[in-house]
């Protein structure tokens, strides 16, 4: 299936990631009614995504934990290559690729990760973490004018160039993950995996974070695949916005569709379970219960419900969300859902 | 009649109340104070938050006021009033049966606080059996009975089994039915959904907010996530660099923030701001306990700081509900 906009540029389709948890061979074997059997468990982190990006959005991936969200993000960075299903980086199959062929592609696509002092070399100075993408993706380039580059950069996200001597520790946690950032934009990427970046901040620093890689995006004209389970953060940062649910997309859309009118049950409960600074108060009683309440959690990615992943929480389910598999389909306001009620109208 | 005044006076009485509680860290630079002049009360059955940034001081309060800090560090100063006692003064042995009985605690992580080799049965009759004098058989029933309290389904089964059996939000009920073991007066909450996904928090806060109705129990909530707080508690004290730099109730405190700091970080929530617009951002980032500045110590940060500001410290009035250290405190009560 190729994607039908033709300026698309990463496409995701039918991705399938499986692990393999079922240990050595030994403990895969088990014995019952005089026969030998051997068991092997995979953990389904994700259970075909499709996805389209186009040039200079910020999609957003969230869900709870568990759901596959930063599986997504590795796979497509060529972390972890797919089980099944491909990945296209402008119409050009990259999941496959060796090593060396991949080079190029990294020099096009960066990732940011959560916590930036597990992501920075304690052991390298901020000038010298800085210098190395420069030095492995750009070697034609003199050194004077890498670190002209490195410098630069540092300005751009607001650390003082001068600073380049001291190391991760000297920095506080904001500081570190503008750091990361600036690492990222070292090699002028052109599409971010963005994974959790302002998780590990307080809300002051936050804030300084998602302004910074907003402005990146302004001036450089960047992609975004920002994931996160902070949909305050979402709202404030997508342009559209992928909700997932045990490997699977249940509602795809722009964020004001989605965040004004959410269609699938268990975006409207995600939804309704933020505290939102106001909205409750002391006033809250008791039997003030936040409008949409699901019951029990999330099942296990290694047996995965039949059907729909959702209807075992779902209060809409019938006998066909158990039997069939919704797929995605476009509804009036032009969102995606996943939902056999909403195909039906019934909700 | 006279009876009736003592009984009113006794419950109008605070629960709890800490008084100008100092604690040091002594370093190889120099002594730190973690916290200073921290004065707060809690009256029965009252719903109190803490909110402030990582490093303001939220959960070293916390520990304090079971005298839990860990060494180096050292309360310098202050009381805690509870019950007749003095918590800061009291010994060990004193202190073990108030800790967990009277005044229970309830931590971020609760992979981290249930012990990993013993069943929830187990460590729930461990910790009843070690204030009270009771038998297997009935710390058994208090245990199941405390599960059932914290809506946990098919409790009699979990009792046999281990923290790694269960899920996240399942063990959280489970260190919060802990904490209910021996009917606590108050429990303070350090962080106790971070860990944990939105619909899983939002049930646990709402477990929680009923717990508090239903028992009367005192609740102090430390949070980074003023969400959290408008959602449960009735008063806030917001933390900074180791002050309290304003108090006063919930709404009060989040229609109109009195300190800069807290319009601050209310202003940099991103359901503040209009989806697209820039956030608003406070420059820079909290001192460090070694650095923080003459004065007020928000002062480098603060839009309307004046010269006064890098002078004098500002002083939160002990008095009334509504207070904030600031010299120019913003929508002046009218």
């Amino acid at each position: 299936m190729q994607p039908t906009d033709p300026r698309t540029l990463l496409t995701l389709r039918d991705l399938h990631k499986e692990f393999d948890i079922s240990g050595g061979l030994l403990n895969q074997l088990s014995f019952a009614r005089g026969k030998l059997r051997r068991n092997r468990a995979t953990v389904k982190a994700i259970n075909g995504v499709s996805l389209d990006i186009v040039p200079g959005e910020a999609l957003c991936l969230v869900g709870e934990s568990g759901c596959g969200k930063t599986t997504v993000g590795r796979t497509i960075m060529g972390l972890l290559s797919p089980t099944r299903g491909t990945v296209h980086y402008q119409h050009r199959r990259i999941d496959h690729l060796r090593r060396a062929a991949r080079l190029p592609y990294r020099k096009k696509m960066q990732m940011i990760f959560q916590n930036p002092y597990a992501s920075l070399n304690p052991r390298k100075s901020v000038a010298k973490t800085l210098l190395e993408p420069a030095e492995f993706h750009f070697p034609e380039i003199s050194a004077a004018a890498r670190r002209q580059k490195v410098a630069e950069v540092m300005q751009a996200v607001g650390v003082e160039a001068a600073w380049g001597t001291r190391f991760p520790h000297e920095f506080s946690g904001g500081q570190r993950q503008r750091i990361s950032i600036a690492r990222a934009l070292m090699v002028d990427p052109e599409f971010i995996v963005a994974d959790e970046p302002v998780s590990a901040l307080d809300v002051s620093i936050q804030a300084q974070v998602l302004n910074l890689l907003k402005q990146a995006a302004e001036e450089r004209g960047l992609t975004y695949l920002f994931i996160t389970h902070d949909l305050s953060v979402v709202e404030h940062f997508g342009t559209r916005v992928a909700v997932m649910y045990l490997g699977r997309i249940c509602e795809l859309g722009t964020c004001r569709e989605v965040f004004s009118s959410p269609r699938h049950p268990y975006t409207r409960a995600l939804l309704s379970a933020i505290p939102k600074v106001g909205r409750g108060s002391s006033r809250h009683s008791v039997h003030h219960k936040p409008n949409l309440k699901l019951k029990g959690e999330v099942p296990t990615p290694i047996h995965l419900p039949s059907g729909c992943v959702f209807h075992a929480r779902c209060a809409h389910a019938t006998d066909i969300c158990t039997a069939r598999i919704p797929p995605l389909q476009t509804t009036a306001s032009g969102v995606q859902v996943a939902c056999h009620a909403v195909a039906q109208q019934r909700i | 009649m006279i009876v009736e005044r003592a009984n009113k006076l006794r419950d109008m009485a605070p629960l709890l109340s800490v008084n100008n509680l100092e604690v040091v860290f002594p370093l190889r630079s120099g002594a730190v104070s973690a916290i200073r002049d921290v004065s707060f009360e809690l009256a029965k059955g009252e719903r109190l938050g803490i909110v402030g940034e990582s490093g303001a001081g939220k959960s070293v309060t916390a520990f304090a006021i079971l005298n839990l800090l860990s060494k180096p560090g050292y309360l310098a100063g202050g009381s805690v009033r509870f019950a007749g006692n003095n918590l800061a003064t009291l010994n060990e042995e004193s202190l073990r049966r108030i800790r967990g009985n009277q005044i229970s605690m309830i931590f971020q992580d609760p992979m981290m606080t249930l012990n990993p080799v013993l069943t929830i049965g187990a460590q729930m009759s461990e910790s009843l059996r070690a204030h009270r004098a009771i038998s297997r058989r009935q710390a058994r029933r208090i245990a199941l009975e405390k599960l059932q309290a914290v809506q946990i389904p098919s409790a009699e089964t979990r009792l046999a089994q281990y923290p790694h059996e269960l899920s996240g939000g399942m063990r959280q009920r489970v260190v919060i039915a802990i904490a209910l073991l021996s009917d606590p007066q108050i429990i303070i909450a350090d962080e106790p959904t971070t860990a944990l996904d939105v619909t899983i928090q939002a049930e646990i806060l709402q477990l929680l907010l009923r717990l508090c109705n239903d028992f009367a129990v005192g609740l102090i909530l430390i949070t980074h996530d003023l969400g959290v707080v408008s959602a449960v508690t009735q008063r806030i004290l917001v933390m900074y660099a180791g002050r309290i730099v304003e108090r006063g109730r919930t709404e009060e405190v989040i229609r109109r923030p009195l300190h800069p700091y807290t319009q601050g970080l209310l202003a940099a929530l991103p359901e503040q701001t209009l989806p697209g617009q820039r956030l608003q951002q406070i420059p820079g980032s909290m001192p460090s306990l070694q650095e923080i500045p003459a004065g007020c110590s928000f002062h480098p940060r603060c839009q309307y700081a004046q010269a006064i500001c890098s002078q004098a410290s500002p002083e939160l009035s002990a008095k009334g509900a509504r207070a904030a250290a600031c010299h120019f405190p913003l929508n002046p009560a009218r």
